[in-house]
Order: structure tokens, then sequence, then C-alpha cells
């Protein structure tokens, strides 16, 4: 049975489901379980659910160490920046141990972390930087979108026995949606296509997913058929599946709210180019964030951040080119 | 008990002028956060005014100073003028930082406000590069970073420590210890109570104050203060404050109590140096600190509204 609750406690739903059913599981934060009528406290105790002082490296280096040592800890690292002051613990230690221990260990770790709170929270609290964790060896990444792919992803991610980046946008914490209320597990690497089309396929995650599905609807209005691609995990990267699609449409339009060099876009940009050249009819267009950090005021804001607007003038950019010497018509 | 009696008057009247600056511009911002004229997360420094106060008021314009998210008093302490201070948290363009900063990021280079960062701890390393530069030189202008006690379990702060007695560079490390590292008390984060405590090993003066008791941080650290100006290295002071309001503006603040009116006249530095004042004489109930500072509020605050929005990316930034 599904019924509509918000992405936040959708997550956070994955997390108590995953707990009662696997004492191994942990969960670890700077601001969790603050009283004993946290239903996270009520339900499993202060043993499993535990409070850290404000130092990240030692908070996820010990949970990474449990994980070596058998136990699954969620670490809830608030803001996706507070990561980077862990990083070696993050993307260098425990995400490696598998491969170098020759396959003899593993890492079943979650990191848990909100991202892109563009809504006056500035430059340092406000980043999409998953681009710089999703080619790190051994480290998962998932960028979930809806409610209810937050909470399958999420229990997917604590059964998953590598260390998993689990970054939820922080603008679609209130957002509700319908959510299976019992086991939910949603697949690593399999792209979700949430609007099927035939002109142009446009691939974005989090919550450009929700802006690409407007641009969508507005271009659907003119005509243009588009097919909405959402990843839901970027490392593993469902490559397949956008190809198959662009093998349909011949055009690949690509949003992200990162910066371009730092984004999943420029990663599917290259993958597509590499392997389904044959199959484009123009040349990709991606409508990323500018390349500057996030301004405070909220005129700058909008200015840097992709929108709604920006999509459907890409896509527009997209439809409208013609590779020289390619008939369009023919290819048809 | 207080030592008011040891500052001179007009010291201890500079420094309420000043607390009361902070706090009506304060209050003012936090009416213009419920008003949504003041946008994106806002951390306000009521009750810690008079660490700001005692500490920026004995600082030149090339002394450093770096904050951290509640930076709003430092800055004001330090010069920072109110209009373009207001007028940066109201994200306009004639704000301290031409409205790209925001409440998190001020900078007033001008007056040595050199910034505030909005990552726990990130801002202590950065005011040792300050004092360092500053020795290079030649001249005895100091360093401060202000921090939370929540900061201290970072770290960050144990590497910079390190490295400021080792080079013995001026930089005076005040930490506001109020107790609560967001919304957790610091008992759920430490062993140690006094971060005076933590830095025992190292060859540093130490001192623990309370911070509502401003003439008592205004004492303490002036004798930091020259040590660090003379070449004698790093210090560290411990003010021991309370935050009158939640982490941020919204927070519900259900993990601690109210401050109930007794204990608000204990933890108010205002309150507390007005009394001390009126006790000792040198406050007569005749003054006009707080409509003064209500007053160049108002008046930053039109002044912010006046400026427009930026509305295309500032010329140092192309």
């Amino acid at each position: 049975m599904a019924r509509e609750i918000t992405y936040i406690a959708a997550i956070m739903e994955g997390i108590h489901q995953e707990m009662a059913r696997d004492d191994d599981v942990l969960l670890i934060g700077q601001s969790v379980g603050g009283s004993p009528e946290d239903p996270f406290v009520a339900a499993f105790g202060p043993d499993r659910v535990r409070v850290t002082p404000i130092s990240e490296t030692a908070e996820i280096g010990m949970a990474a160490g449990a994980a070596l040592a058998g136990k699954r800890p969620v670490v809830d690292c608030t803001m996706a920046e507070f990561l980077l002051v862990a990083m070696d613990q993050v993307v260098n230690e425990a995400n490696r141990f598998h491969y170098m221990s020759g396959g003899r260990v593993t890492a079943p770790l979650v990191l848990k972390a909100g991202y892109g709170f563009t809504a006056g929270w500035a430059g340092q609290h406000t980043g999409s930087i998953y681009g710089m964790f999703m080619g790190v060896p051994g480290l998962k990444v998932a960028l979930p979108s809806t409610p209810a792919d937050a909470k399958g992803l999420m229990a997917t991610a604590i059964r998953d026995d590598n260390p998993v980046l689990f970054l939820h946008h922080y603008l679609l914490t209130l957002e509700a949606g319908d959510v299976p209320e019992g086991e939910h597990l949603v697949p690593f690497g399999q792209a979700a296509v949430v609007r099927p089309g035939h002109d142009v396929t446009l691939v974005a995650t989090g919550w450009t997913v929700h802006r690409a599905l407007e641009a969508a609807e507005e271009l659907a209005a003119e005509g243009v058929s588009v097919e909405v691609i959402d990843p839901r995990t970027i490392a593993p990267l469902d490559v397949d599946t956008i190809l198959a699609s662009v093998e349909r449409t011949g055009r690949l339009a690509l949003v992200d709210q990162a910066t371009k060099h730092a984004s999943v876009s420029a990663i599917i940009a290259a993958e597509v180019a590499e392997a389904g050249f044959a199959s484009l009819r123009a040349p990709i267009v991606q409508v990323t964030a500018l390349d500057a950090p996030i301004a405070y005021a909220k005129p700058m804001e909008d200015f840097v951040l992709p929108d709604v607007g920006k999509i459907v003038a890409g896509v527009r950019r997209v439809v409208d080119a013609t590779v020289s010497g390619h008939n369009t018509a023919a290819a048809r | 008990m207080t030592t008011a009696v040891s500052v001179d008057t007009q010291v201890l009247r500079d420094l309420l002028a000043t607390m009361w600056r902070i706090r009506a511009f304060e209050e003012r911002v936090g009416a213009l956060k419920r008003a949504d004229e003041v946008h994106g997360l806002i951390h306000l420094s009521i009750g810690g005014e008079g660490v700001a106060a005692a500490v920026c008021r004995q600082l030149r314009d090339d002394d450093a100073v770096y904050s951290g998210h509640r930076a709003h008093g430092h800055a004001v302490a330090k010069g920072a003028p109110l209009g373009r201070a207001m007028a940066e948290l109201m994200g306009r363009g004639g704000g301290l930082c031409q409205g790209m900063g925001g409440s998190m990021h001020l900078v007033d280079v001008a007056h040595g406000f050199l910034g505030a960062t909005g990552v726990v701890g990130g801002n202590i390393p950065l005011a040792l590069g300050s004092a360092l530069a500053a020795r290079q030189q030649g001249s005895d202008a100091v360093a401060v970073v202000f921090f939370g006690d929540g900061a201290v379990q970072a770290g960050l702060f144990t590497e910079s420590v390190n490295l400021a007695t080792l080079w013995r560079l001026p930089v005076l490390l005040v930490c506001e210890n109020n107790g609560f590292a967001e919304f957790t008390p610091r008992s759920a984060h430490t062993t140690v109570e006094r971060v005076s405590d933590v830095v025992a090993p190292y060859p540093l003066p130490r001192q623990t104050v309370d911070g509502n008791e401003v003439a008592d941080v205004w004492t303490a650290f002036s004798g930091l203060l020259a040590r660090a100006r003379r070449g004698e290295g790093p210090a560290l002071l411990e003010c021991l404050t309370h935050r009158l309001r939640g982490h941020y503006e919204g927070d519900p603040d259900r993990y601690r109590e109210a401050v109930s009116a007794e204990d608000r006249q204990r933890k108010d530095p205002i309150l507390r140096l007005q009394r001390a004042g009126h006790e000792a004489g040198w406050l007569t109930g005749s003054e006009s600190f707080e409509s003064d500072a209500r007053a160049e509020v108002e008046e930053a605050v039109t002044w912010a509204r006046s400026s427009p929005f930026p509305s295309s990316v500032p010329e140092e930034l192309r």
C-alpha cells in the first residue's frame, strides 16, 4: 500500500525499517537522537542511535571502521559540504579497502547528506558537489528525486556492501509523493524514464528532474516531445538507458545544478559522445549552473542556477540544430 | 560579583553603546527575517554582544577578525557600517559584499573584518594565516578568530593551536562557549568541561571568563592582546556566554529549557552592565544608548531598502 508522505519522511522511514530489520544498522550524526522521544532512540535505544561532536573526520572515519568490523552505519552528515572536512575518510580510506584487501573486507557504510539548498543559504551550504565523488573508486552515489526513490534507494544503500553517498536535495525536503509502506527497494544503476517522448532526450537529477518535467510540459504545447530520464544513482550510472533513448530521439539535452565541469551532465555527454555518436543528429546541449559559487541575493542566485526557462531554451537549441552534412529528415 | 569598577567608565559607556547597536541590529534582522525581507539562513548573536564588544573595540582596523556563522555582532563591533551590513543581509547591491555573500559570509576589509565562514572551525587556520602575514610584514597587528565551543571538537582546532604555538603567531583564539553545539549540549560532545583545559599541554596563556560580564572580557582580552602585540605569541580566551535565541532564526529550540526572567537578568550582558552602571553611579537613567541604537538601525534599514538588488555580476567578479 502506498500513501503520500514527504521526501524527508520517506528517507527516515527507509532507515527506520532497515534498523528494525537488521540489528547491525546504526544511526550516527551531529543532530540525531536529540531526545528520548526521538522515534529512532525510542525504537532502537541510544546504543544504536548516537550523537557525535562536530568532528567530521573522526565521526565518518569511526563509522567506516565500524563498517569494516561488520556493522552497517548510516551517518547523517547534515550538509554535503561537511563531508569535505573529512575528505580523506570519505574518498581514500574505507571505500578502497574492499579492493585493496583483495576482496577480504567490505565497508557497508551510508553517508547521508543534503545538498543544493539554494534558498539564500549562499556560498558554502548550497553546492551540488556530487561530481567530485562520482568518479571515486569504491564509492556509490545516489541522488533521489522523489519520496519513493528516496526510501527505496536508502534501503538499498544500507544493504549494499560498499560505502554509499546518499545525497538528498534540500529543496525537495517537504515535497510529498506516493511511497510504498513496507519493504521498498530501488536498485542502483537503473535509471527511470520519468516521461516518455520521441524528439529529444532530457536527463536530469534531483531537484532538476522536476524542472525538466515542467520544461517538457511547456515544450509539449509547442509540439516537441521530450523524454525525461532520471539516472537516480550516478555511481553506478545507467548509461545504457540513456543511450537507448538517444538512439530513438537522436538528440540529447542535459540538466545539472552543478557547475558544468563538476557535473554529472559532463560525464553523460562524454559517454554518449563516445558510445552513441552515430545516433546524434545535433550537438549535445548542457544546461548547468554557471561556473561560480551560489550567490546570496535572490536575483543573482537565480542568475547562476538552471531553471525551467533555461531548460526550455536549451532543448529548443538542440531541437533546432542540425549537424552540417547530416540529413535530419532522412534520419527520421 | 562584578569587576566593572576596574575598567574606565568611558570604556564601559562605549561598550554599552556598542552592545546596544548589536542588540538593536540583531532584533531588527530577526524581524526582517520573519517579514521575509532577509532571506536564507540567519543566526543571531543576541546574548553574545558582550564578547563581541569587549574584544573588537580594543582592535585596530589593521587587526584581522575572522568569525563564523554567527557573525553579525562581530562585524558591527569591528566597525562595519550598519547600512551596508543590513543591505548585505537583505541581498542588496549596496551591501558589504554587494549582496553576494549574505549573513554567513560578511566581509568588511576596510575595518579588518576579513570574514565570516559558514563551516564550523573553518575560520581558525585562516586567522593563523593573517597573523603570519602581519608578522612577516613587520607589523604588530594581530589576528582574532571567534568560534563556538562546538568547533573545539573539530580536528582543525587542535591542529591550529599546535601550529600557532609552534610558530608563536600573534593570533588570539576567542571561544564563545555557550554550552551548545547547534542543538546538542556540551556534555553530549566532550568530557572536557572547559575549552581552556583542552589546550593545557600547549605553551599559551589561557583564560576562562564570564562572557556576560563585559568588563571581565575587556580586562582579560586586553592583557592577552598586549602580549600578542609584543610578539609573545598566541593566547586563548574562553568566554562563557548564553545564546538567548535558538541556533538559527526559526529554530523551535525544544532541546533546552527556556531562559527565566530571573536568569535573563544574569545572562544578558546588557542588563548586567546597566545594573552595574546604576549601582556605581556612572549611569543616571537619562542615557539614550538604546534609543540611539534603534534609531541608527532604522536609518540603516531605510538605507538598505533604497539600495537596489544586484541585477548583474559585480565588476570585480567578472
